[in-house]
Parts: structure tokens; C-alpha cells; sequence
């Protein structure tokens, strides 16, 4: 567990997590780091544990946070040059929450501009390096979170996944990666993707950490309307499945899916069999069309989203203009990347009159078919059992030209989010060229904790 | 052809800021009346990244409130839509308003001359800044930005421009009523769009729309107006263009702002971060019977006062009168009423008196003043007097019988103290003539005689009991 262990001072926690992060800086973990705030917090937790004041359950512990997180400490980026000065006055709750039981932010970490993609190379301040693999991508869009858990700078990391952020780059680095059921975290001052899927999650390198970090940062907030009264309140241990039955989702095992990623799920269910679980394969068609509703739904939200950064109030505003529209048009041309921008066009055709229909409201109406497809398999199953991604990860630059291979990536991790579900990415495997991949677990609405329970259970089992 | 060929049909929209405490999504102060540019702006309000809207629930009740007073149907399930467009009065890119499902659903708002004009549906939305534009730059001020509005879309229902003006003016005193808006039309409380098209068959015609009427006013003469330019160009075998026009009180014209095809297309979309709005049937009963009564309660209750029509309308424009007109009824009845209704219409909605707080005289003291005229204690023009007094913040603890006496007003009314001034009048030498000449029968004389005992009264004796003894004393 990485609460603090009482002998060390959480300045040297913090120290030696800030002289690792140095020591990695090639992987490019981290957009900006946060060294004279942490110390100076790590100083004050230390002062009042010799004073035998209270502290929280993660007094001194550093961590890593994604730079979509508002905090005043520094500067939220996003990852665009939109706002790459941009102070913000306000905290986002996860992050209040977290420093509230005295965990030290020790950086703010890389992702692809405004979380649009899932490689970490669509970041302004270039891209993050695969812990395992220099040459290879980190994932994304939480890249920098999840390398920077794996290369064991911090012990945890707050990551956001909207079709997969934090899931994917869990499996690419080897660490365990949460995308809690929708409103379970507040999304109050974390820079806003698609708002209909966004969840705030994290990186952790064990089930018990991951509970930890989500039992601290869930729950209702007043300030996120579509915040759920808070679930989280088991300890792991209890949170056993009720029927002891997965379903492996039988569509995802062949198809586009590379033989060693479906190797690792198909031995991973052999893992759960041992530990006891009944375990068959379920036929999902609809999941087919995840991808065409989730670049339809998600680009609108994103195009409505990102409407307000116009040069008008903060953030990044072109020098040489002329009149409103050049305000307007240059701003955003300069301020954002190319690929907020391809998501910003299709966003706004897929919503305009003529086109809304057909689009839009056809993919809500799947969306509906989808979530009904689940609940039905949920009647049976605790869990569902996939891939995270298809394949291990890719070549730095192999799919940057390729839009659509890159959203090809996020197949079927963009299924859950479009439920609104919990899923859970887990180390599960070593490709043969020694690069993790990891198994995805979804359950039903608010079944966060038995998720893990059940992953937990499948370590001890060889 | 004669323009009375044409049959004009029109439909309005109108927007309603309403009086909340604080904005619709934002916890921020939502008056705005002389504060600093954008000093009542949160960071919802801002736009800020990662900022999410809450919704005010008491804007929620107000919307409720007035459906009831237009006796709309309230739906008991109401979504918000984002609405997009660019430009720098709105900090989001987009106004958060209801598309699809709105909060308040069919129903009809009753005219005073009997007719009917059927509302299509009502909205919530949130109010956009304002922009202020100087010769090379523009200001933006964010402190109307998230003020919770209600935009009400009327069938095309309407006919003419009175009746258009009736409506308006209808739907201002209902959404004062119901307590919804501080109902300033120059601060811009309420706004009204109007859709005019003109046809002599029963199928429409083409439409345009004046858009941001901030008048009864305006909204009558834009109308007036476009009758006039629309029917001479169908005259003309001419097209009327689908179009957004602008309207200038200072040339009392129409011009063209926007044709159909440079509207924008607003990209409407569920808003995701407001969940939608779910409200229990006893909630809305709850406030129902809780409404304070209506402008047409109030004109059925003023029948019996047999006031003339534009006298009742004007007092029906300020609901604490009707209000006060109608405790004045329920204590002084049928008698004491009209007189205060008079006073109301004649004198405190006179220019010069519209800036008095018309709450101060409460009923009892009203039905006191003019109980004091019934009786003979007071003139009317001394009446009057204490009226004004009566208005007036120091005066609030006392009663009209005390300001009349203060300021010398109580008429006499004791025939033994006035016999005695008429006895010395009558007796006077400069008197004995008009003396002579009433006693001969020369009524006309009396008149002098009743002023000379008035003087000498220092004009507190009541001039017709005056009248009546000097009559008596001389017959």
C-alpha cells in the first residue's frame, strides 16, 4: 500500500520521486513540474507529524497529475498551446480531495492537447516515450500518468478517460488503470473533452492502491450535477462478485485484434477459471459499431466544448488581427492542434442542421442499443472480459498520418465509456518482445469495487 | 387592392429575465442594476476550462410560476440543448436552453377585451452579456451573462398591432403577478421578437422577424410599420424576404439585418452537464395554490366598481394597486372603493408620482382616508393632500386622521360651532346685504355668505353643511 510509511519524511518522499522524475526526463513524463510548492508541502506534513498533528491517509505521498487538472499550483496546459499560460484560480475537486489527506503533487504530466488521442504525440510540448520502449508511444491520452507510475516515480497518478485515456496507456506501460463508472469522481475544473463520457481516474500499481486513490476522490460533489452519491465504501476485501461468472466478449477475440493480445485475454480467463469463476464466451454484435457511435458522439461534445477558447477572455489570442471573425479564426487556428481541429469539424458537421439527424441521433439511438446489450449481459455476468487495445504498443509516428488507425486503437475501449460503465484495465502479459499488455474487466454501473476485488484475486492465481 | 384585403398574422416571442437572487447555473449575484461591469460574474459565467453549470433550483420554481399564470401546462420532465454561436457576449460559445423539451408546454393567455392568444410553449435559458461598441475596439460585460430567462413563443395567434400591443402588455402584467421579473422594460427585463406575415388567403405568407423590441410601444408601431412595407411590396407582385429585421424607435423603421440564408445554424445539442429537470406533480400543485391571485381575477373582483376600462388597466399595471384596490373593496365595499381607484388612477400614476414607493398607504389607511371623505370630514381636494402624505416614508406610522389634523384639514361639521361663526357672519354689517337678499328669496347670494364663514373657519367647516344652516337660519 503506498500509505506513507511512517519512518520516511515526506520530504524525502517527495525528494526522491522529484530526483526520479529528473532522472527519467527523456521518457518527456511530465509538461511541468511542481518542486518548490511539493517541498514546501512536504515540509509543513512533516512539521505537523512531529508536532502529532493529524494527518491524512496519504500525508506525503507524491503523485502525478494529468495536465487537464485545474490547480493554482502553476499552469494547466492541457497540453495546447491555447493555454499554455494559463493560471488557474480554481482546484478541480479530485485534486482538493487528494490534498485534503496530504498527498504532494510533485508534477503536472503530459497527454495529447485537450486529451484528443491516444498516443501522447498530439501534445504541444511533443511527445511522451513508452516506459518499456523508448521508440514506442506511451498511449494516451493519459501518457505521461501512466509512464510516469511505471517508471516508479510516483506510486499513483490522476489520470481522465473518455474512450480510453487512462486504460489504454495502463496496458501499453504495464500498471493497473481505472475508468470508474460515470459520475463516480467529480469532473468539477478538469478541462472538459467529451462531457457525456468523461471520467476521473487513475494510475497505481496494485488493486488496493487504486481503491485507495478512487475511495478518496469519489463521491457527490455539488459542483459536477451528474456527480452519484458516493459507493465507494467497502473495504476491497468485501466487495466479492455475486455470481462468479464472466462473459469474454467473443467478438473482440479474433477480429482486428492481434493473436498475442487475444492470447493474453484468452489465458487470463484460464487464470479465473482457476481461481474459481465460471467463464464462456458471449456474442456481443452491437459492440461492432462502438467506434462509429463514439467518433460521432464525442466529436460534437468536443466541438461544443472547446467553443470557448476564442482569444476573447484568457488563455492563448492570435497578435495580428483585424476584426472579430480573425480574433476568432487565427486564435483557434494557432491554438489548437491539428487534431482538436479534425475533431472540431466533424463535431460541428455531424450537429448541423440536415446532417444532425443522421448522424447524432442515429448514434444516441445505437448508444441506447448498446447500453441495452449490456445490461442484458450483466443479468448473467459480473463482468465482461476484452482486450484493452488491439495490439501492444505502436511505433512512435507509425499513426500519425493515419487518423483512422489511430482511432482504431480505441475500439474497444470507447464501449464502456459510451455506457457510462466501470472498466478496469489490468496487467495481464509480455509480448514477445517484451511489452506489457493488459486485460480489460467491465461491470455494471457502480461496481467499480468489485472489479477490482475480482483482478485482485486473479493475481494470486499463476 | 385595398390593404383591408390583407389578413396579418403574428407571433411573438418574449423573453423574461426573472428575479432570482442569483443566475441560472452560477451562484453569483443576478442583479446587475448599477454595479460595475463585470463584477457579478463567476467562473461558470467566465467560461473557465473544467467549470460546469448548476442549476438555481429557485429559477426552476419561477419558470413554474410563470406557466401557471399563463395557464400552460408544466411538464414534468424538461431537458436543456446547447445552442451554439460565436460571438464575444457569450462566454461558452453556446446558451444553455431547451431545445426539445421545454419546462412549460401549451396554454393561454386571455386579453382584456376578451380575446384569446394561445402560447405554443415557454423555455429556461441563460441570458447572454452585453456588448458595448466604441470606434475601434468593443467591451464586454459579463454581469447579464447567466441570468435565468424564460422565453415565451406565442401561436400565431394575433391580428393586429393592438392586439399584439395588448398581448405584450398582458403578458408583462401576468409575469409581474406571478412575481417572476422586476419587469423593467428599460433595463431590458423583458424583450419581445415579433414574426409578421400578411396574406389574403388562408395560407401564410412569407415572414419576417423584428427582433429585440424593448417597448409596448415599438412593438406596435414596428408592426404597423411592417404591415405597411410588406403589403405594398405583395401589391407590388413583389416577395417578401425571410429575414431578421431591426427596428429604430428614432426613424420608426424596419431595416434588414440578416437574411435566411446567412442565419446561423445554431448546432443544437442535449447539454450533458445539467441533468434533466424532474419535477413531482405535488411540487407544481404546491405552488399553485400558493399563486397570488391574477390581473383577471382582479378584473372580474372590480366589476362592481363600475370603473372605466383604461382607468382599471392602468391600475392593474402595478399589481400592489390592484392588490390595495382590492383589500379596499373587501374592507370599505362598493362605496368606499371608487374613490380610491380614482385617487390610484388620477393621481399617483401621474408622471410626476411614479417614483413613490406605492406600497407605504396600506388598505386600512386608504379605506380610512376615503371613509373620511364619505363621512364629511375631509374635502377631496384635502384629501388629496393627505393622499400624497401618505406616500411619504416619515409619515408611515401615522394614521390619516392624524396627518388631516396636522395639517389642518378636518373639516367642522358641529352645527353648534359653526352656528355660532355663521351667527357672526350673518350679524356683521358688511354681511347684511347678502343677509337681505337670501331671505328674499336671492339664492345667489348665498355663495358669498358660505365663504365668509369658510374664511373665518380658516376653511375647515364643510361648505355644504354651511350651505344648509345659513338656509335654515335665513328661511
Amino acid at each position: 500500500m503506498i500509505t506513507a510509511d511512517k519512518n520516511t519524511k515526506a520530504v524525502d518522499l517527495v525528494r526522491a520521486a522529484l530526483d526520479k522524475a529528473k532522472e527519467y526526463e527523456d521518457y518527456h513524463c511530465f509538461i511541468s513540474m511542481n518542486e518548490a510548492r511539493a517541498l514546501e508541502r512536504a515540509r509543513e506534513i512533516d512539521e505537523k507529524i512531529a508536532k502529532g498533528e493529524k494527518v491524512g491517509r496519504l500525508a506525503g505521498v507524491p503523485y502525478a497529475l494529468k495536465d487537464n487538472y485545474l490547480s493554482p499550483e502553476g499552469v494547466t496546459t492541457a497540453a495546447a498551446r491555447m493555454l499554455d499560460n494559463f493560471p488557474s484560480p480554481i482546484t478541480a475537486t479530485a485534486v482538493a480531495k487528494l490534498e485534503a489527506e496530504g498527498a504532494i503533487m510533485i508534477g503536472r504530466t503530459n497527454l495529447d492537447a485537450y486529451a484528443h488521442g491516444s498516443s501522447t504525440e498530439n501534445s504541444y510540448f511533443g511527445p511522451t516515450h513508452n516506459a518499456h520502449d523508448m521508440s514506442r508511444v506511451a498511449g494516451g491520452s493519459s501518457g505521461g500518468s501512466a509512464v510516469s507510475v511505471a517508471l516508479d516515480i510516483v506510486p499513483f497518478a490522476l489520470g481522465s478517460d473518455t474512450g480510453g485515456s487512462i486504460r489504454q496507456p495502463a496496458s501499453y506501460n504495464g500498471v493497473w488503470g481505472i475508468k470508474p463508472t460515470y459520475g463516480a469522481v467529480s469532473r468539477y475544473g478538469v478541462v472538459a473533452m467529451a462531457s457525456s463520457t468523461d471520467t476521473m481516474g487513475c494510475f497505481a500499481r496494485n488493486a488496493d492502491d487504486v481503491d485507495l486513490i478512487m475511495s478518496i476522490i469519489a463521491g457527490k460533489d455539488p459542483k459536477d450535477s451528474t456527480t452519484l452519491d458516493d459507493f465507494w465504501n467497502r473495504e476491497l476485501d468485501d466487495a466479492r462478485p455475486k455470481k462468479k461468472k464472466i462473459g469474454i466478449i467473443k467478438d473482440f477475440l479474433k477480429d482486428g485484434v492481434d493473436p498475442e493480445v487475444s492470447k493474453a485475454v484468452t489465458d487470463y480467463a484460464d487464470r479465473m477459471k482457476k481461481a474459481g469463476y465460471e467463464v464462456e464466451e458471449v456474442s456481443m454484435p452491437i459492440m461492432k459499431y462502438g467506434l462509429a457511435i463514439y467518433y460521432i458522439v464525442q466529436p460534437a461534445e468536443v466541438a461544443s466544448n472547446l467553443s470557448r477558447y476564442d482569444g476573447i477572455r484568457y488563455g492563448h489570442r492570435a497578435a495580428e488581427v483585424t476584426d472579430l471573425d480573425s480574433v476568432y479564426s487565427k486564435t483557434r487556428d494557432e491554438g489548437f492542434m491539428p487534431e482538436n481541429k479534425r475533431r472540431i469539424m466533424i463535431g460541428n458537421f455531424v450537429l448541423s442542421s440536415g446532417f444532425f439527424d443522421a448522424y447524432y441521433l442515429k448514434a444516441q439511438k445505437a448508444r441506447t442499443l448498446l447500453i441495452n446489450a449490456y445490461n442484458e449481459a450483466f443479468e448473467k455476468y459480473d463482468a465482461l472480459l476484452c482486450a484493452v487495445a488491439p495490439a501492444p504498443a505502436f511505433k512512435l509516428g507509425e499513426k500519425t498520418d493515419d487518423p483512422l488507425q489511430m482511432y482504431m486503437e480505441d475500439m474497444m475501449s470507447v464501449l464502456p465509456s459510451l455506457a457510462g460503465l466501470p472498466a478496469i484495465s489490468v496487467p495481464a502479459a509480455t509480448s514477445k518482445s517484451g511489452l506489457p499488455i493488459g486485460v480489460q474487466l467491465i461491470g455494471p454501473r457502480k461496481s467499480d469495487q468489485i472489479l477490482l476485488n475480482i483482478a485482485k484475486g486473479i493475481e494470486e492465481v499463476a | 387592392m385595398s390593404k383591408s384585403d390583407y389578413k396579418m398574422t403574428i407571433g411573438i416571442e418574449c423573453h423574461v429575465q426573472l428575479n432570482t437572487k442569483t443566475k441560472l447555473f452560477s451562484a453569483v449575484d443576478n442583479d446587475a442594476v448599477d454595479k460595475e461591469p463585470n463584477s457579478c460574474v463567476s467562473p461558470i459565467d467566465y467560461a473557465l476550462p473544467g467549470m460546469l453549470p448548476v442549476l438555481n433550483k429557485a429559477a426552476v420554481e419561477k419558470a413554474i410560476r410563470a406557466g401557471i399564470a399563463m395557464n400552460c401546462k408544466i411538464n414534468l420532465v424538461s431537458r436543456f440543448d446547447r445552442k451554439h454561436y460565436y460571438y464575444p457576449d457569450l462566454p461558452k460559445g453556446y446558451q444553455i436552453s431547451q431545445m426539445y423539451q421545454p419546462i412549460i408546454g401549451a396554454g393561454e393567455v386571455l386579453l382584456p377585451d376578451g380575446s384569446t392568444v394561445k402560447i405554443e410553449h415557454a423555455h429556461l435559458e441563460e441570458d447572454a452579456g452585453k456588448l458595448t461598441h466604441y470606434d475601434n475596439y468593443s467591451l464586454v460585460d459579463l454581469n447579464r451573462a447567466g441570468t435565468p430567462l424564460i422565453e415565451i413563443v406565442s401561436m400565431p395567434d394575433i391580428h393586429s398591432a393592438a392586439q399584439a400591443r395588448a398581448y405584450c402588455e398582458e403578458l408583462h402584467r401576468l409575469m409581474m403577478y406571478a412575481e417572476v421579473t422586476n419587469g423593467d422594460l428599460y433595463q431590458g427585463n423583458m424583450r419581445f421578437d415579433v414574426n409578421i406575415s400578411c396574406s389574403k388567403t388562408d395560407k401564410l405568407g412569407t415572414r419576417a422577424e423584428i427582433k429585440n423590441l424593448n417597448s409596448f410601444r415599438s412593438v406596435e408601431h414596428a408592426i404597423e410599420y411592417e404591415f405597411e412595407r410588406q403589403t405594398k411590396l405583395l401589391d407590388k407582385g413583389e416577395k417578401v424576404v425571410q429575414e431578421t429585421r431591426g427596428w429604430s424607435d428614432a426613424t420608426g423603421k424596419t431595416t434588414t439585418q440578416r437574411s435566411k440564408e446567412e442565419a446561423q445554424d445554431y448546432r443544437y445539442m442535449p447539454e450533458p452537464d445539467v441533468p434533466p429537470i424532474v419535477l413531482e406533480q405535488s411540487y407544481i400543485d404546491k405552488i399553485e395554490a400558493n399563486m397570488p391571485m391574477m390581473p383577471d381575477e382582479y378584473r372580474s373582483r372590480f366589476g362592481v366598481l363600475n370603473l372605466d376600462n383604461s382607468e382599471r388597466e392602468a391600475i392593474l399595471n402595478y399589481p400592489i394597486l390592484a392588490k390595495r384596490l382590492n383589500e379596499v373593496c373587501d374592507k370599505g365595499g362598493v362605496q368606499l372603493a371608487p374613490r380610491v381607484a380614482h385617487w390610484f388612477s388620477g393621481i399617483l400614476l401621474a408622471e410626476e408620482n411614479l417614483d413613490k414607493d406605492f406600497a407605504l398607504a396600506t388598505a386600512a389607511e386608504l379605506t380610512e382616508l376615503s371613509e373620511m371623505v364619505e363621512k364629511k370630514e375631509l374635502s377631496s381636494t384635502g384629501a388629496k393632500a393627505v393622499l400624497m402624505e401618505m406616500y411619504d416614508k416619515k409619515n408611515t406610522q401615522k394614521t390619516p386622521h392624524q396627518l388631516a389634523k396636522e395639517m389642518n384639514l378636518l373639516q367642522e361639521n358641529d352645527e353648534d360651532a359653526l352656528g355660532a361663526i355663521i351667527d357672526e357672519v350673518l350679524t356683521a354689517p358688511e354681511c347684511a346685504k347678502a343677509a337681505d337678499d337670501v331671505r328674499s328669496g336671492e339664492m345667489k347670494a348665498i355663495g358669498f355668505l358660505v365663504g365668509q364663514v369658510m374664511k373665518k373657519s380658516k376653511g375647515k367647516a364643510n361648505p355644504a353643511t354651511v350651505n344648509e344652516l345659513i338656509k335654515k337660519k335665513l328661511s
